[in-house]
Parts: C-alpha cells; sequence; structure tokens
C-alpha cells in the first residue's frame, strides 16, 4: 500500500467528522446488535413451538401460547430496536452532510478567483453533491449495515453450530456460492455495460445537437437526417441493451437457484438427522429459516465493501478542496480611504500561468477622477487589467497601489467596495429583480431600487414583466435577453454608486438607441469618479479622458481620441475601419 | 433569442395514472414477448409456491415413517422444480429485456420525429432542455419501468394471491389470518408510501436548491466578491442545507419504518398462527408439516409485498416520466406544411401582419404592411425588442401570423411545403448554429451535390475563406464550440449561400464580426447576382444603409420606410438610430 499515510488520514479524518456524533454512534450499535440477536432468536421460538405441535391431541397447547407471545414479543422489539437504529444513523449521516456541504461552500466563497477560473465547475459542484452522497452513504450508512452484516453472520453461524453441526457446514460453506456467482455475473456485464453507456452517451450528445439546433434543423429541412441517425444510433443502443440487461437481469434467479438447492440440501439432511433423532422439527424448521436468510447479510455486505472504495475516493476529493490553499489573501488591513480613486500601476508584471508571460513592466497613472478607455484586439490583456484592478489576481511583480497606499496592505472587502463593475458576461442569481438589483445591500428601500433601474432605463422592461420586480428570474437569467440581463446588472450598480467603475463592454448587447440613453446615465455617475472603460463599440469612448490601446499585453498607443486619431497608428485603422460603409 | 418580453414559466404536467399504459403502444411489435414474459414469471412463482407443500410432506411422511427414500426423492423434486423456476425466469428476462428495450428505441424514435415537426412556438415553450431530458431520461426512466412492470407486475402480487391460496388449500379456517395479515400489509405499505413520495420530492427541490447555489457562486465568482457578498450567500447556504437536513430526516423517518412495520405484522400473524395452528393440530385438521409450509407462506408475502412497494415506486417515477412525454405528444404543431411547390419567389407580401407570443400580453409586430420585389435589397432596423426577429420567424415559417397574411407569389404562404420554401429562401439565423463534422458536412445542407467550387466561391463572399484556409474538412466540433463567435457566423453565412435560393435573409448576423470583416461581407453580398432578393436585419445602420427599401421598427410597428436619405428626413426613430451610431453623436455633448 503505497498511499497507506494519505489513506490513513483521510480515514482519520472521517472519524473525526462523526465524533460529535459519538454517542449516536454506540447508542446505534447497540440497538443494532439488539436487533440482530431478536431476530434470530425468532426462529428458534417458532422452532419450540412447532415442536410442541406433534399431531393430535398431543400438543402442549400452554407451551405453544408462551412460545406464542414470546414470539410476538420479540418481533416487535426486534422492530422497534430497527427503526431506533436506522433512525440514529440517519442524524448522524444527515448532520455530517450538512456539516460538509457549509464548510465547502464557505470554501468556495474564500477560493481566489485564479482557482476557480482555472478549475470546471462541473467538477467541483460534484465534490459538493455527488461526493458528498456518496461518502454519507457508502461510509456512514454503510457502516451500519457491514455492521449489522457481520453481526447477523457472526450470530446465525453460533446460533446454528448450537443446534447441528453438520447441516450447519452445509450452510456455511455453499450459501456463499450465490455470491460468488453473483460477483461472476457482474465481471461479465460491466463490459456490456460499459459499451452500453458509451453509445448512450453518443445518444445524449445527437438529441442535444440536434434539439438544440431544432429550428435551423428545420429551416433547412434536415429533421428527417438527425431521425436517421438517431434510429440508427438507438439500433445500435437497443442491440447492446438487450444484451445487458440480460445478463445483468439473470443475478436474481441464478442465486435464487443456488439458495433453492442449498435449502434442497439442508432439508435432506436435517430430515435425516431428525429421523435418526440426532434434531427436532421445529430445529429443522429453523434451520430452513436461516438457510434463507443466510444470503442476505453476505450481499449487503458485498454492496458495501464495492461503496465503500468509492466513498473513501469521495472523501479524498472533498478534503482536498477543502484543505485547498489557493484562497483569498483576506488581511483584514487598512481600510480603504472613502474618497478619491487614484490608481498607480508602477512595473507590473503579471500572467495566468509561468511559461506564457502575458503583461510586463506596465506602468499607469491615473488621477481621481479621470476615464481611462481600454481598446484592443481580443487577448490583449483588457480583462487582465480589471483582474488586477479588482484584486481578483494579484500582480506578480511591481505594485498596484490606490490612493498612495499598495493594495496588497488594504482589506480586501473594502478595496472591492470602492469599485463597481458592470461586466459583458452578466451574473444574475436566483432570485426576485428587486433582490437582484439590491445585491450585496440589505439596507435598501424599493423606491430606490426602482429608482437605480430607472437610471438605467430598465424599468419600463421590469413594468412589463409578469410581476414586475417581484418576477423571479430563474438561474442565471434564463427567462431574460442578453440586454435585459445587462440593464439589470447596469441597474444594480446604479443603486450602489461606488467611488470607482468598471465598465466591461457592459452596454455591447443592449441596442444602440438603449445605450445611449444609458450612457447620459453612465456619464453623470462618472463624473467625478475614476473610472475604466473597455468597450467593442469604439464610437462610445471617444470621451474618454486617455485612451490605452493595447497589444499582447503591452500599451501600443496612448492618448485622447483626437490625438490617437491625428498620430495616424493602429487606433485610427481600427476607428476607420468601423465607418466603413462601400 | 428575440428580446421579447415573454417569460417561460415551465410547470410539470398534471398526468394522469394511465400515462405509462398511454405509451404501451409501442410494445405492439413484441406483443408476443410482452406476454409471454410474465407469463413465464408466473410460471416460475407457482413453481416457487409448490416448495413449502413438499417440505411440508418431506416432515410429514419422510421423517415420520423414517422413509429415507422418499426424503431424497422430496428433495431432488425441490431441487428441480428450482431448475425449472431458474429456465423460467431466463426466458422471461430475456423476453422482457428485449421487448423493453424495443419499446424505448420505438418511442424515441418517434418521439424525436414529433418534435422535429414542432415549430419555433412549441420549440420555445417547451425549451431546448425540456426537450432533451424528454428524450433522454425520460425514455430511459419509462423504458426500466416497462422492463420491470414486465418482470415483477404478475410475480409478485401473484406469490402474495398464491400464498394466500396455498394457506386455503391446507386449512380454510387459518388462511383468514392470511387474509387479514395481508390486507394490514398492504394497507402499511401504502399508507408509508403515499408519504413518502411527496416528501421525496420535497427532499428533490431542497437538494437542486442547493447546486443551483453551489453554481452560482462559481459562475458569478467575481460579481459575488466585487459586493463583498460572501457572507450573504453562506448564510442563504446554509438556510438551504438546514432544510435540506429537516426534509431528509422527516423522510428518513418515515422510511425507516418500512422495514420493521412490515415485518412486525407479517411476524405477529405468524404468533396468531402459531397459536390458532397449534389448536388445529391438535384437533388434527392439519400437521406439523403443514405448520412450518404455512409459516414459510408467511415469509414469501413479506417479501413479495415489499418487492412490489420497490415496484410502485418505480412505476410512479416511470408514469411521471411517461406523464411529461405525453405532453409533448399532445402539443401539436402549430405550424402546419402546406401542399403547392414554390417555384421562383417574384414577390413577398405581408398584409396587416400582427403576432402576439403566447402568454404575452402585448403584440410583438403590429400591422406589419408591405411587399418586396424580386431582386430588391430590403433592410430592417430596430431597437432590442422591436418586432425584427418576429418579423424573420414569419417570413420563414417558424411561426404563423396571429392575425393578417404573408403571401409569397400572392398566394399565402401556408399553402407552401416547407421543402420547396426552404429551397427558395435561404437564411442564416441570429444564434449561429453548426453541427459536429466537418466544416464540408456543414456547408452541404441546403444542397448535398455542391461542388468544392461552389462551397469556396460561399467561403469567399462570406469571407470565412482566410480562417478556413482551404481545409474543408478541418473538423467542426459539437455546436461549433471549437469556432469562435465570428468565425461560426461567417460559416453559417457560407452555408446560406451554398445552392440555389431566390431570397436571402440575414438576421442580425454580422454582430460577432468587426467592423472592418463586416464591411468586406457587404460589399460581396452587394455583388450578388441581382435577381437575388436579399433580406438584411440588423441594429447597424450601415449594414442597411444602401438597401433600396429600409424599414423601421418600433415596439413592434413600422414607423417608417423608404431610402435612407428619405428615413433621415422624415423618420425621427431612423434619425435618432443614426445619431446614436455616428460620431456627431458623441460630440453634440
Amino acid at each position: 500500500m503505497k498511499n497507506n499515510k494519505v489513506k490513513d488520514n483521510t480515514l482519520k479524518r472521517i472519524f473525526s467528522l462523526i465524533l460529535p456524533y459519538r454517542l449516536h454512534l454506540v447508542f446505534s450499535l447497540i440497538f443494532a446488535a439488539a436487533y440482530v440477536a431478536l431476530s434470530l432468536l425468532a426462529p428458534i421460538i417458532s422452532g419450540k413451538a412447532v415442536d410442541e405441535m406433534v399431531g393430535q391431541g398431543a400438543v402442549d397447547l400452554d407451551a405453544v401460547l408462551k412460545f406464542a407471545v414470546m414470539y410476538g414479543l420479540v418481533v416487535v422489539f426486534a422492530s422497534l430496536f430497527q427503526w431506533i437504529m436506522t433512525h440514529l444513523t440517519n442524524i448522524i449521516s444527515y448532520r455530517t452532510v450538512q456539516k460538509l456541504r457549509k464548510d465547502l461552500f464557505s470554501k468556495i466563497t474564500d477560493l481566489s478567483v485564479g482557482f476557480i477560473d482555472s478549475h470546471p465547475h462541473g467538477d467541483i459542484i460534484s465534490r459538493v453533491i455527488t461526493d458528498v452522497e456518496q461518502l454519507s452513504d457508502g461510509l456512514l450508512m454503510g457502516f451500519s449495515q457491514l455492521f449489522t452484516g457481520l453481526l447477523t453472520i457472526v450470530a446465525t453461524i453460533g446460533f446454528m453450530f448450537s443446534i447441528n453441526i453438520g447441516i450447519t457446514l452445509i450452510v456455511v460453506v455453499f450459501t456463499p456460492i450465490s455470491l460468488f456467482v453473483a460477483s461472476f455475473i457482474a465481471k461479465n456485464t460491466y463490459s456490456m455495460f460499459k459499451k452500453q453507456s458509451e453509445i448512450r452517451g453518443r445518444m445524449t450528445a445527437l438529441i442535444e445537437e440536434s434539439v438544440g439546433g431544432a429550428k435551423t434543423v428545420k429551416m433547412f429541412g434536415k429533421a428527417d437526417d438527425f431521425s436517421e441517425k438517431i434510429e440508427t444510433v438507438g439500433e445500435e443502443l437497443r442491440a447492446c441493451g438487450v444484451r445487458a440487461l440480460f445478463f445483468s437481469s439473470i443475478t436474481n434467479p441464478a442465486t435464487r437457484f443456488v439458495n433453492n438447492a442449498v435449502y434442497a440440501a439442508v432439508g435432506i439432511l436435517g430430515a435425516f438427522s431428525a429421523i435418526n433423532g440426532n434434531i427436532t422439527v421445529g430445529q429443522l424448521s429453523c434451520f430452513l429459516t436461516y438457510a434463507n436468510q443466510y444470503t442476505k447479510p453476505f450481499n449487503e455486505i458485498s454492496g458495501v465493501i464495492a461503496e465503500f472504495v468509492g466513498a473513501k475516493a469521495s472523501a479524498a476529493r472533498i478534503f482536498e478542496l477543502l484543505d485547498e490553499t489557493n484562497v483569498e489573501s483576506s488581511v483584514s488591513g487598512e481600510n480603504m480611504p472613502e474618497e478619491g480613486g487614484k490608481v498607480e500601476f508602477s512595473n507590473v508584471s503579471f500572467s495566468y500561468s509561468p511559461d506564457k508571460p502575458l503583461i510586463e513592466n506596465f506602468s499607469l497613472s491615473v488621477p481621481d477622477g479621470k476615464m481611462i478607455a481600454i481598446v484592443g484586439p481580443t487577448g490583449c490583456g483588457k480583462t487582465t487589467l480589471i483582474n488586477l484592478l479588482m484584486r481578483f489576481y494579484d500582480v506578480t511583480h511591481g505594485s498596484l497601489d490606490l490612493n498612495d497606499i499598495p493594495v496588497k496592505t488594504l482589506d480586501l472587502d473594502a478595496h472591492r467596495r470602492c469599485f463597481g463593475m458592470v461586466l459583458q458576461d452578466t451574473w444574475l442569481k436566483n432570485g426576485t429583480v428587486a433582490e437582484n438589483i439590491a445585491y450585496g445591500r440589505t439596507d435598501v428601500s424599493r423606491e430606490d431600487i426602482v429608482a437605480a433601474a430607472v437610471k438605467a432605463h430598465a424599468d419600463s422592461f421590469i413594468s412589463g414583466l409578469e410581476n414586475g420586480y417581484d418576477t423571479v428570474i430563474t438561474e442565471d437569467g434564463g427567462n431574460l435577453s442578453q440586454g435585459q440581463k445587462q440593464l439589470l446588472c447596469i441597474s444594480r450598480i446604479m443603486l450602489s454608486l461606488p467611488p470607482m467603475l468598471i465598465l466591461d463592454e457592459a452596454t455591447s448587447s443592449i441596442d444602440t438607441m438603449t445605450e445611449l440613453r444609458i450612457r447620459r446615465a453612465f456619464d453623470s455617475m462618472t463624473e467625478g469618479r475614476t473610472s475604466f472603460v473597455v468597450a467593442h463599440r469604439l464610437s462610445t469612448i471617444t470621451k474618454a479622458d486617455l485612451i490605452l490601446v493595447m497589444r499582447d499585453g503591452k500599451i501600443v498607443e496612448k492618448g485622447t481620441h483626437s490625438e490617437l486619431l491625428s498620430n495616424g497608428g493602429f487606433y485610427k485603422d481600427l476607428y476607420e475601419s468601423q465607418f466603413e460603409t462601400e | 433569442m428575440s428580446a421579447t418580453i415573454y417569460i417561460r414559466i415551465y410547470n410539470e404536467p398534471k398526468g394522469s395514472r394511465f400515462d405509462l399504459i398511454k405509451l404501451l403502444r409501442y410494445l405492439k411489435k413484441h406483443w408476443l414477448e410482452s406476454i409471454f414474459g410474465p407469463l413465464f414469471k408466473f410460471l416460475e412463482a407457482c413453481f416457487e409456491l409448490t416448495v413449502p407443500v413438499i417440505m411440508a410432506d418431506m416432515i410429514d411422511i419422510g421423517i415420520k415413517n423414517a422413509d429415507k427414500e422418499y426424503v431424497l426423492r422430496s428433495g431432488a423434486i425441490v431441487v428441480g422444480l428450482g431448475l425449472l423456476g431458474f429456465v423460467c425466469a431466463l426466458t422471461a428476462q430475456f423476453f422482457a429485456a428485449k421487448a423493453s428495450m424495443a419499446f424505448g428505441t420505438a418511442l424515441r424514435n418517434d418521439l424525436y420525429k414529433h418534435i422535429s415537426s414542432f415549430s419555433a412556438t412549441e420549440l420555445d415553450r417547451f425549451g431546448t432542455s425540456t426537450l432533451i431530458t424528454r428524450l433522454g431520461a425520460d425514455v430511459i426512466q419509462t423504458q426500466s419501468g416497462v422492463n420491470l412492470v414486465l418482470r415483477l407486475l404478475l410475480r409478485s402480487p401473484f406469490i402474495v394471491v398464491g400464498a394466500v391460496a396455498a394457506s386455503f388449500m391446507i386449512d380454510v379456517k387459518l388462511s383468514l389470518i392470511f387474509l387479514v395479515a395481508v390486507i394490514i400489509l398492504s394497507l402499511t405499505v401504502w399508507l408509508i408510501m403515499s408519504r413518502l413520495l411527496p416528501l421525496y420530492k420535497k427532499t428533490r427541490k431542497n437538494l437542486d436548491r442547493i447546486t443551483v447555489k453551489t453554481r452560482e457562486n462559481l459562475t458569478g465568482a467575481r460579481v459575488v466578491r466585487s459586493f463583498s457578498a460572501g457572507e450573504t450567500e453562506r448564510s442563504e447556504f446554509n438556510t438551504a442545507a438546514e432544510d435540506l437536513y429537516s426534509s431528509q430526516i422527516i423522510s428518513g423517518k418515515i422510511s425507516a419504518l418500512l422495514n420493521p412495520l412490515s415485518f412486525s405484522v407479517i411476524n405477529l400473524s405468524a404468533a396468531v398462527l402459531m397459536w390458532f395452528g397449534a389448536l388445529s393440530v391438535d384437533s388434527s385438521a392439519i400437521t406439523q408439516g403443514q405448520i412450518i409450509a404455512l409459516l414459510n407462506y408467511m415469509t414469501q408475502i413479506l417479501i413479495a409485498l415489499l418487492a412490489l412497494a420497490n415496484l410502485v415506486v418505480m412505476i410512479t417515477k416511470s408514469t411521471a416520466s411517461a406523464s411529461r412525454i405525453n405532453e409533448i405528444f399532445d402539443e401539436q404543431p402549430s405550424v402546419v406544411e402546406g401542399e403547392k411547390e414554390l417555384c421562383s419567389v417574384e414577390n413577398i407580401c405581408f398584409e396587416n401582419v400582427s403576432y402576439k407570443y403566447p402568454g404575452a400580453s402585448a403584440y410583438a409586430v403590429d400591422g406589419l404592411s408591405f411587399s418586396i420585389k424580386k431582386g430588391m435589397t430590403v433592410g430592417i432596423v430596430g431597437g432590442t425588442g422591436s418586432g425584427k426577429s418576429t418579423l424573420v420567424s414569419l417570413l420563414l415559417r417558424q411561426v404563423d401570423a396571429s392575425e393578417g397574411k404573408v403571401l409569397f407569389n400572392g398566394q399565402p404562404i401556408s399553402e407552401y411545403t416547407f421543402a420547396s420554401l426552404h429551397s427558395a429562401v435561404a437564411a442564416v439565423p441570429q444564434k449561429p448554429a453548426l453541427f459536429s463534422g466537418t466544416v464540408r458536412q456543414n456547408l452541404l445542407w441546403r444542397n448535398e451535390n455542391a461542388s468544392d467550387e461552389e462551397l469556396f466561391a460561399a467561403l469567399d463572399i462570406a469571407q470565412a475563406s482566410d480562417f478556413i484556409a482551404g481545409d474543408l474538412d478541418r473538423p467542426v466540433a459539437k455546436a461549433g464550440s471549437n469556432l469562435s463567435g465570428g468565425q461560426r457566423q461567417r460559416l453559417t453565412i457560407a452555408r446560406a449561400l451554398v445552392g440555389p435560393s431566390d431570397v436571402l435573409v440575414l438576421d442580425d448576423s454580422a454582430s460577432a464580426l468587426d467592423y472592418a470583416t463586416d464591411a468586406k461581407l457587404r460589399k460581396a453580398i452587394a455583388s450578388l447576382p441581382d435577381n437575388k432578393t436579399v433580406i438584411i436585419v440588423s441594429q447597424r445602420i450601415f449594414a442597411v444603409k444602401k438597401a433600396d427599401v429600409i424599414l423601421v421598427l418600433d415596439e413592434g410597428k413600422i414607423v417608417g420606410s423608404g431610402t435612407h436619405d428619405s428615413l433621415m428626413r422624415t423618420c425621427p426613430v431612423y434619425a435618432e438610430i443614426c445619431a446614436s451610431q455616428t460620431q456627431e453623436a458623441q460630440n453634440e455633448k
């Protein structure tokens, strides 16, 4: 075992998770043991009752009544204990799940943006959802099953040996054959299921593509082609599915058959022993019941063990995320002075990966209240500058100062509260329109919200929604157009009005007329505020105090609109190309 | 797609109990397997029910008479019955697998055909992700439901009924205990299940909240941080996690009742059986071996009823899936194909056309009237939500007008076949949709026999030659995800240019292109043969400036039509849009 150390650690941490519930655990084990003992006692009692019923006139009715009442009590208490045991295990497992999820989520809110950018979201989500579930099913629930299962096996063998050794040996040796049969079938169907899920994957892709592009498919009259493709893959899936389904469904009949054979063997041997007077008929009946029940714990345990491996892997993935050190350096440093928006980049270098340098020796001094526009082709570093300004990423070399204070010494939250940000990539949360506009704030009235929406020219479309400001926006604004989402994001900023603004393609999905109106609102907003504007449409930035033309992480041109035009460089080409009508 | 204010609120279909049964028509082809599968299962159950009787005889005759031969023979019969049962079960499983897989396949094929008959209205009503789930997960769920029904529906109830019947044959009075036990047990199971299902749904919903919250905080990491809203988000998540916990605990408490309660009911009945059985044995009504057989039947009933309970859960799930599928089958396409062939498009005419999206209160387009003659270039401009995209949908017959008429060559558009309409009108949709395959495969959509020269010519016009670089076999990933937005747009333009067409419709199809490329594209489009009608929809004035006629849309109405110069003088909306897009607008302030 190479990973012994890591593994031990994982188990240890799992153990520490359930430590607060040790009392629950102890009691659940006690109740489990009591339940197992009582449920195994039941066949013995019924066997004894049967032994009293020898034949006509030879029945000891008092004894039978005693056994019947005893039997009733035993099963009622066994059931009660089983229920208590399950309930206790549920409490342990669901509480642990809840705690883990809360910790994981809290971790997510602390992670650095860099980590989130570079890790697939689906992977992180599956850690919070699936892996936690797997851990609780496999380890916590599994633990109680394993315990009761093992206890049942040991106790059954003990009870049986106390009655008759020969017959017990048959049950003990032959019953597990059904397990081998089951695992043999499982092993052989595995490849079929693998193939089936591969074909299913292709089918899903095909469905997604044809339904996702249904309008285009229809426009070009291609529905029949796709229909044919779906039928072809469907036929493949059917052929493979029949085999996988059939072979996997052999398991139950096959184990039933093996059990049946063992049952017959116990019957014959038991009958012989009874004829020889070694056991009573009641004991034989008890044996038959045991033989029937004996495979169940084996099946459960083998299932639990398979899940154990998966659960431990899940636990490791959960702990890995919890231990992630790439979190935001939240130094609760100096507070940002409320006023002023002086920004200074001095000799800043930054890159996302060390082998691909992006921004190098970048210096820029922005006086308070100026509007800086950044233009340039895709990948030139515009968005990176914003990442640095918002401290989503920290500079590799050089320093960034706000009002002459190095940002690294500033309180992170306070720093960010100084900036209002509207990104091209609109984000809305699942909640009402009003909740989204008032995002991050608790102290605003409905009037303030409406006023902000009016300023952003979003009020008219919001009023047209079914429930106005109380319309629930589905996840990521699925029920709004891109332009409407952008208007809401702008309203959000209109409400908070921080001292500095970042507008990254803030109006790219809004038509030019609406944009013109919003820009007037922006103009009054940027008045006296330091603002950084990235825009595709160059017409929107001609008024900037300073335009930076960037290319490959460097500033290639710099100046006001008219200066840059008269210089006749890259900017001029870019600007003129949009008016080319010929 | 368009900016229409149209909120889709999707509700689970009500559905009925019979939704799964309705779909059983897809088993028709395999009716033999569907009948014989359960029958073989039934046989297996018969064999299984015989075993306790034989064991009883083994005890009563074999042991009592010390007849070892009889004991051996009985044992052999039990094994033989087991073997027969095994063979029957295998046959049944095979039939069930075959029939249910064929069911799923036929259902999927038919469902896809039905979906592909939908117009844009129905597609938008359901939404893409809903339709994908129905075709995928829901079909698989009904398929497994059918499989389980074929395998278990006859077996489990039969074992219950058969065990009661067997007890009836052994002793009529004692069988009453069985009857009462089965009734109480069924009631118990039903009661627990009916409480449990809504609780499961609630738990599911709470888990979905957890997922949504997690995903939101990953996609919106920047915004959450920029508002320093981590604390709020955490407390919202914690509330969701606590809600999930309480719903899990409640449903856990109830589901944990199922096993102990049914175990109690059956075994208390067994205790009662012991007492009355003892009385019967004492009065010689039954034998010792028969008591053992009766106790055995009790256990078989318990196992069969619990299996039945699981089956009910599966059937409930499958019925829900079937309801969702039936809901799609019940939806009829609102746009129905005509029979005439559209040969050459001489003119297109809108007569007082209005359209209202389902559920919307206002018209998306209202009283549109205009006509387009062959060879004209028509520009359509307007802001977000002005009705441009709706106009295009009407023109391509993705939707039918609520009021008024759309005429091609003087005949209503609804009288033509889809095929002839699509071949006469080549369209470039607003959202560039490409499909996995190669560039060539994507370009051949309108004409499968187009030569490479034709394809290259189309790529040239679409300004796509440079990045294709002569490689028509370059792979295109699903939905064109390996290409940039601009590249996708240019390929969809090229696709529309392959093959003959009378009308070319460009629906805001250059929005992702930079100005220089856009300008080159416009120039190339303008050089197309004169007899081709071109309809350009755009937000950019520059794109339509040179058109023969420009229609200006505002809030669903045509507020101006004419050439650029005349509109500048007569149409204030047009002048305003124009001003918002030119340099003068900046300097006016």
